[in-house]
């Protein structure tokens, strides 16, 4: 199975990166974004899809700072 | 005493750490995927950027053979040091509470800042007073210590922030301030300034040097 893994910084969280983005997007004229958060996208294919939580927890966010949704592709 | 300091592939501060460690006592280097810490004292977890800090900093290097002894030895008490990279790597493996973000700013920063002495109860920082400023520099881009509010009130009570960055010095938007932390028994200490970079006068400060020098005297 092929499953997608979105990672995000927290809620509450300050995440440099997407306000660095946010800053230069009016530069380019794009004046009404707000909010962006800059997450990853981790891709990967399992026989075991019920592994895919634990290891989510264990390696690939960190649940203290990082939360992230698993997405069955097919 | 016999120091050993933990070298991982995309490790770049340890052969200071082993110098400086060489100042007060026998310093070995040790590399990640042994998985023996036979007759060594204290362990220097380094600086650098371990395995690339692919995925986020610290995150694959615990996983490393090393640090399963380095987890028993933790457990035993023997005392451990993480710096920078270390202290990531030692967050990572749930050696030390919370996690090192990127910068406020979002900057790599590389300057000398000067931390306030919190705790002596580790063995990095017994003999010190407590108020005591150390001058040592930092160098990361992910430094930002972080825990949630609760965990942190717990660190205060439990006597876990060893070192604060001194007012107007904190360069990465720590949470109030924390430059270092340890584990709840004292023996684990993680700092994202560098001691091992200020153990000579011709680089402009010998306080790194204290931490090692405390080490050795705690173990003697």
């Amino acid at each position: 199975m092929k499953a997608r893994v979105l990672i995000r910084p927290k809620e509450g969280i300050l995440d440099p990166q997407g306000k660095a983005v946010e800053r230069a997007l009016p530069a380019l004229g794009f004046e009404d974004v707000s909010h962006v958060r800059v997450g990853r996208i981790i891709e990967l294919e399992t026989e075991d899809p019920g592994e895919i939580p634990a290891l989510c927890e264990k390696l690939l966010a960190n649940p203290l700072i990082e939360d992230f949704e698993i997405e069955t592709i097919e | 005493m016999i120091w050993g300091v933990v070298q991982f592939p995309g490790s770049c501060d340890e052969r200071d750490a082993l110098a400086a460690a060489g100042l007060v006592g026998e310093a070995r280097m040790l590399w990640h995927a042994d998985d023996d810490l036979d007759g060594i004292d204290a362990v220097v977890v380094p600086g650098g950027f371990s395995y690339g800090d692919y995925l986020r900093a610290g995150a694959l290097a615990r996983f490393s053979r090393l640090m399963e002894a380095l987890a028993a030895f933790a457990q035993q008490g023997g005392p451990v040091l993480g710096i920078c990279n270390g202290f990531q790597v030692l967050c990572e493996a749930g050696l030390l509470p919370g996690a090192l973000l990127t910068n406020e700013d979002i900057r790599f920063v590389c300057r000398q800042v000067e931390v306030v002495v919190e705790s002596n109860r580790s063995p990095f920082t017994a003999g010190l007073e407590p108020g005591e400023r150390l001058s040592i520099p930092v160098k990361h881009q992910q430094g930002r210590f972080f825990a949630p509010d609760d965990v942190l009130d717990e660190l205060e009570s439990c006597d876990q922030v060893a070192l604060r960055y001194a007012a107007g010095h904190n360069p990465n938007g720590s949470v109030r301030d924390i430059a270092g932390v340890t584990n709840e028994a004292g023996n684990v200490l993680g700092l994202m300034p560098h001691p091992e970079h200020a153990v000579d006068e011709l680089t402009g400060s010998v306080d790194g040097l204290r931490l090692f020098k405390a080490a050795a005297a705690a173990l003697a």
